[in-house]
């Protein structure tokens, strides 16, 4: 089967400062439907452009993309955008909702700028039934700042997949969640992934890339290393090991945590 | 079409959000056009007022009056020359009334002003004008009780006068004013007639006046020699213009070719009168109109405000799939949006505030439909232009910068 994702020889030279940047220097990457992928590196080392590039926010300098079969390294700026809402989903670190719109019109964001005609019944159905996949279909009518930011990210996550994307990415999505919360929405994550979507995320940490199948680590703007996870966590067990321990904890009775 | 629809509701919900904000914005746009409309109505008021009081005059009108006293350098304006006799009116009567025939009255005109008049032991200060015996039928003004003073009354200068409804009530507070005597100065005048109510012309009550004989008026009242018009009333519409060249050309004729008068049909008096009017009009209408542009810069400045606050939501749009155009239609119909509502808000203010000015102050008010359409449109196109700049700059931006913003 085809690749989702193609990257051949990709480079990306910023050209803004007094000394032109190489922040990527020659990328090749073949993504299969079905993969959930962490990339991982240090500040630096060129992630957050491979990213960029990954989500047709920019353009390669050098080199060339195929997105579903289409070459995206030439397209114009709408055609850009059109790639974004209809085969891209994003997931951001600091969620990204708009602030003052409910839950739900968060996640019709992206079909208001689809191509196809939908009435506005069938785009309420398609962002509830998005809801109702991350488990937020009863707080739909929340506005973000009424709701945790677990709760926050994963109408980001909804907001991704409501345009039915080949690729979800992800950048840095558990970067402003605490450790039981990131495991929750990793354990959204592997549940997508399970029912066949493709997930690219960038993280710099180990153990949430733990969770992923395939592991990629970049430096200076090159992969140093790219192989497939041994161990994998799976986000119910951890879920369920924290619950017991917490239990645990209690039972015993040693001196109360202070929160 | 579906994206257009629903940029308008996304446009909706980013004013609506920001409530006290999108109301003070609007403001500007709200008084702006609100001063335009009210300063129209009032405007157009004034010049309704002055037109209709022009026509009130009688139809088929047409006045002689001297031309401008000029002395040195100082021009006197119109009416104010000495030059026009009674012998003038004797000789239109002959030439045009009795001759030609193109015409049907003239009548002698002085404007006194205000006189002391005493009668029934009391005393007032009504107009006292002296007129001929065809001033009723000139001004189609009917006596409704007594007579009006007859050829014969201005032949002998007799003491005789026709009350108007105003003096007589004043005057005579229990009526029966037509038949008792009046005094100016020391000279008792007979009351033969009065008047019918004509009401207000140009805030003056018409019928707070006193008519005597021209005759009676120059050698007993004022003893002046001149007249201050001369009305004649044309036969009809179709010979107005050629009775003004009969009049024009006898007139000259017996001054041996000096014009040192004018003659004007009402079209020609409304449009002198209307003029000043107008200026005024367009003066307020212009002065209005720059607070109106006050308000499109005030959009303005809300617009940027709101693009560079708004920087990480315009990222999350691009990032999503809006293409730049979509993001500069939404903020294009923000500003739209604020200035046309400001419009039509204003539009009712402006409406509001000239009645409102017209009750208190009792000025006549004639609000503008066509003033109204274009302060509607003027101010969404205020909003496309002042609002096109933010929502151009919000459409240029960078995905990925635009995310960073902080």
């Amino acid at each position: 089967m085809a690749p989702v994702v193609k990257i051949l020889d990709i480079h990306k030279i910023y050209d803004s400062g007094e000394v032109p940047v190489h922040a990527v220097r020659g990328v090749s990457l073949e993504i299969h439907r079905g993969e959930f992928l962490a990339l991982m590196g240090s500040s630096g080392s060129g992630k957050s452009t491979l990213m960029n590039m990954l989500g047709a926010l920019d353009r390669p300098t050098k080199g060339e993309y195929f997105l579903d079969g289409t070459d995206v390294s030439k397209l114009d700026k709408n055609d850009l955008a059109d790639i974004r809402n209809q085969k891209l989903g994003f997931v951001f670190q600091g969620f990204n909702l708009l602030s003052r719109t409910t839950a739900l019109e968060n996640v019709e964001l992206p079909l208001l700028y689809g191509k196809k005609r939908m009435s506005s019944k069938a785009m309420k159905e398609r962002a509830m039934h998005c809801l109702d996949i991350v488990g937020l279909s009863k707080r739909s009518d929340h506005m973000p700042n009424q709701l945790s930011g677990g709760q926050q990210q994963r109408v980001a996550i909804a907001r991704a997949l409501v345009n039915e994307p080949q690729v979800l990415l992800a950048d840095e999505p558990t970067g402003n969640l605490d450790s039981k919360t990131s495991i929750e929405v990793m354990g959204v994550f592997q549940k997508l992934n399970e029912q066949g979507i493709t997930i690219v995320m960038v993280t710099h940490e180990l153990d949430i890339a733990h969770y992923c199948k395939r592991d990629l680590i970049l430096r200076d703007g090159v992969v140093v290393r790219d192989e497939l996870v041994k161990d994998r966590s799976i986000a119910e067990r951890e879920l369920q090991r924290l619950a017991e321990a917490e239990a645990k904890a209690k039972l015993i009775g040693g001196p109360i945590p202070t929160v | 079409m579906m994206r257009f629809y629903v940029t308008i509701l996304m446009a909706l919900r980013a004013l609506r959000r920001n409530t006290m904000r999108s109301i003070l914005t609007a403001l500007g746009m709200i008084i702006g056009v609100g001063a335009v409309i009210a300063m129209v109505s009032i405007g157009n008021g004034a010049k309704a007022q002055v037109q209709s009081a022009i026509a009130g005059l009688g139809d088929n009108l047409i006045i002689v009056s001297p031309a401008s006293l000029n002395t040195g350098g100082v021009r006197g304006g119109a009416g104010t020359g000495v030059t026009l006799v009674p012998a003038d009116a004797d000789a239109i009567v002959a030439d045009l009334q009795e001759g030609n025939k193109r015409v049907m009255s003239v009548s002698p005109y002085i404007g006194g002003g205000g006189m002391q008049v005493l009668a029934n032991g009391l005393n007032w200060r009504p107009q006292v004008l002296g007129v001929g015996p065809d001033w009723p039928d000139i001004r189609s003004w009917r006596v409704t009780e007594g007579t009006f003073f007859s050829e014969e009354d201005v032949k002998t200068a007799a003491k005789v006068a026709v009350i108007g409804k105003t003096t007589a009530d004043t005057l005579f507070p229990e009526g029966g004013a037509v038949g008792q005597m009046v005094r100016i100065g020391n000279i008792p005048f007979k009351v033969i007639g009065m008047m019918d109510t004509k009401g207000f012309n140009n805030n003056q009550d018409q019928d707070d006046v006193l008519f005597l004989p021209y005759t009676s008026h120059m050698k007993r009242v004022s003893r002046r020699t001149s007249l201050n018009s001369i009305y004649v009333k044309a036969r009809n519409e179709d010979v107005v213009d050629r009775v003004k060249s009969d009049l024009t050309d006898l007139l000259t004729q017996r001054r041996n070719g000096a014009v040192d008068f004018q003659v004007q049909d009402q079209a020609e008096i409304a449009a002198a009168r209307t003029a000043a009017t107008d200026t005024m009009t367009y003066l307020l209408g212009a002065i209005a109109g720059v607070s109106l542009l006050v308000g499109g810069i005030g959009i303005m400045n809300i617009m940027l405000v709101s693009v560079t606050e708004r920087t990480r939501e315009i990222g999350i749009r691009l990032a999503l799939g809006a293409h730049g155009k979509d993001v500069l239609t939404q903020f294009l119909i923000e500003a739209i949006l604020l200035s046309s509502l400001g419009g039509i808000m204003g539009v009712a203010l402006g409406i509001g505030g000239s009645q409102l000015a017209g009750h208190y102050k009792g000025w006549a008010v004639e609000p503008s439909t066509t003033a109204m359409v274009i302060a509607v449109v003027f101010s969404s196109f205020v909003g496309v232009f002042f609002g096109f700049y933010p929502a151009r700059k919000a459409a240029a931006m960078d995905p990925i910068e635009a995310l960073r913003y902080e």
